[in-house]
């Protein structure tokens, strides 16, 4: 097997690794987002909640759990989103023709940096997710051992799928974007919906039919549902909203996730196809 | 199939932006090991020529071989055998020297072994050892470009393409990168250049091609061209230049006569090196004393000025690419 990808997947991470700072607020702000904005609508919604009646027979979490799986996802969609940007400068800069002229299959430029996105991706929840324990999200509570090391599976595996697809995405548009400038206005258009329409911050049940319709197409809304699944369980409630979550309705999530990556990859590989960069 | 020692073939090749035609059915072929110089004003279609035989532009009309292998249909192949060092500056500021080159070797699936080997060998060639760790952004214009000619030379090219390599470079760098492109030249490497300054392509190419609205005007060596020319010119200051241009206007070998305020210039159709002696027996035996004598060849820029009708202005690199294009739609 040509491993080529390897090669781009070193370089993107040797970058990603040597600037301090970026590397650290990259680390710090999404441990921000869960300690500020986090305990803030914690107090609140909690207060709110307080007078209904726990439901008898299942587990209830915090709101701060709750959002805890929220703002991994939030944060994957970002990172993700963002993660192509690096073509645009290498287009731009004229660095892409070095790869291009080389015998490197383009494909390979595309799953490279789909790779070390994804790596990104998981450093980031690995350290949101101590973070948020630290602070009091109660994730995998009374899980064994060989409970909680499947659960990060299962959490790997979705954050994995999703961010590949947001970053194939996101190498579609550096690759067909001319300036940084258009492709920030792009993403942060794009950001909006996918984030607005999930149920990463509060619960999808009660939005109106249309806005009910997207969640169910956003992949973000899947995301989250799987690392609620694994980090908290099947069977929860949370500021007062019992969830149910089978391993049936988890699987068809993955799968959707398996889809939009596919595409996205198709996508990706047809604007590859197409660029020239003299 | 191209023959045995032409290492480029090139064949009615043509390329389109848009409407606008860059470049206008040329064919030339290279022989192995040589080193060979484009020449031409900004927009003339060198660079749309390189970019398309480094498979960065895509195939439009005509053929190529490179090495024995067919761009069209072997383009994989083709990369594999050609080094560039490109116009602008291509280095990732944000990597060390030692990376950059590490890279590149990977992009091009050498062995481990084999890179490192490699990487230290060609640190030594362009003097960059001391800065193997260091980042690009901390390197001088010079030193970047002797990066840069180094990771072309990493997969130890069978053509390495250049691309105005000493461009905006001080008198003394250029020299040194000269030195070692006629190192590497002389280990084999075939050498296909383009350049704007006049002097490099008559000091150190094999043959010299001359390119204009995307045409090759004129292919020779440097000494052929210029003679092709038979513009040598003969500066006199004698005791009476009147008398002395009516006597020569009537040699064969004399063009034309012009007069200047002290003196006459004498335009000669031979090597005026043979013809000057002669010159200076007929006015003698006429009476005539010269006060002063001055033998003129032509460079390299008078050829560029004839062929192409323009001085070589040295613009920018900036914008070269959107001149290339307006120029090209003439």
């Amino acid at each position: 097997m040509h491993t080529g990808f390897l090669t781009i997947y070193w370089r993107d991470m040797l970058r990603f690794i040597r600037f301090r700072t970026l590397l650290f607020a990259s680390l710090v702000q999404p441990a921000l987002w869960l300690a500020f904005f986090g305990i803030a609508m914690s107090n609140n919604f909690d207060r709110l909640t307080a007078t209904l009646p726990a439901i008898p027979g299942v587990k209830t979490v915090g709101y701060l759990t709750f959002i805890g799986a929220g703002v991994i996802a939030m944060t994957t969609l970002f990172t993700s989103l963002f993660g192509g940007t690096v073509l645009l400068f290498d287009k731009n800069w004229g660095l892409m023709r070095e790869t291009l002229s080389s015998p490197l299959p383009r494909i390979h430029i595309i799953i490279g940096i789909g790779l070390s996105g994804m790596t990104k991706s998981f450093i980031q929840a690995a350290v949101i997710m101590v973070f948020g324990i630290l602070l009091g999200v109660q994730f995998f509570e009374g899980y064994t051992l060989a409970q909680i090391l499947a659960s990060l599976l299962g959490i790997m595996l979705f954050i994995g799928a999703f961010s590949l697809g947001f970053l194939f995405l996101s190498a579609a548009i550096a690759i067909t974007m001319e300036s940084p400038e258009s492709m920030q206005a792009v993403i942060t258009l794009l950001t909006m919906p996918f984030f607005f329409t999930s149920n990463a911050l509060y619960p999808a049940n009660s939005f109106p039919p249309l806005l009910r319709a997207l969640s169910t197409i956003n992949p973000l809304t899947h995301l989250v549902s799987g690392i609620r699944y694994f980090a908290i369980g099947g069977d929860f409630s949370s500021i007062g909203i019992h969830y149910t979550y089978t391993q049936g309705e988890v699987f068809v999530s993955f799968l959707f996730l398996l889809a939009f990556t596919g595409i996205m990859f198709l996508i990706a590989r047809w604007r590859f196809k197409k660029v020239t960069v003299t | 199939m191209a023959l045995e020692n032409n290492i480029i073939d090139v064949n009615g090749l043509e390329y389109f932006f848009g409407e606008v035609k860059a470049v206008d059915n040329i064919s030339f072929t290279f022989r192995e090991g040589a080193i060979f110089s484009f020449m031409g004003p900004n927009g003339a279609g060198k660079s749309t020529v390189i970019n398309i035989l480094t498979t960065l532009l895509p195939m439009q009309k005509g053929s190529v071989s490179i090495a024995g292998y067919d761009l069209r249909t072997e383009p994989e192949k083709v990369r594999e055998s050609i080094g560039i060092v490109f116009q602008e500056l291509t280095l990732d500021r944000d990597m060390t020297v030692r990376e950059i080159l590490e890279y590149h070797g990977r992009l091009y699936s050498m062995p481990k072994a084999a890179r490192q080997a490699r990487v230290d060998e060609l640190l030594d060639l362009v003097e960059l050892e001391e800065k193997r760790d260091t980042l690009t952004r901390h390197l001088s214009g010079g030193m970047k470009r002797r990066l840069e000619i180094a990771r072309g030379l990493m997969t130890r090219p069978k053509v390495l393409f250049m691309d105005e390599p000493t461009i905006g470079l001080d008198p003394q760098t250029r020299i040194r990168i000269w030195d070692y492109v006629r190192d590497i030249n002389q280990q084999g490497t075939t050498i296909f250049l383009t350049t704007h300054y006049m002097d490099e392509a008559d000091q150190f190419s094999d043959e010299i091609s001359i390119m204009d609205h995307g045409k090759i005007i004129v292919t020779g060596k440097s000494w052929e061209l210029k003679n092709a020319l038979g513009q040598d010119l003969i500066y006199l200051e004698t005791s009476d230049n009147r008398e002395a241009g009516e006597l020569l206007k009537n040699l064969d070998s004399v063009k034309g006569i012009k007069e200047k305020t002290k003196g006459i210039v004498v335009m000669v159709n031979v090597d005026g090196t043979y013809l000057l002696p002669e010159i200076i027996d007929k006015l003698r035996s006429r009476g005539i004393t010269i006060k002063a004598v001055n033998l003129k060849k032509p460079s390299m820029d008078d050829v560029f000025v004839h062929h192409t009708g323009r001085e070589l202005r040295d613009t920018g690199t900036e914008k070269s690419s959107v001149i290339s294009l307006r120029a090209g739609g003439r």
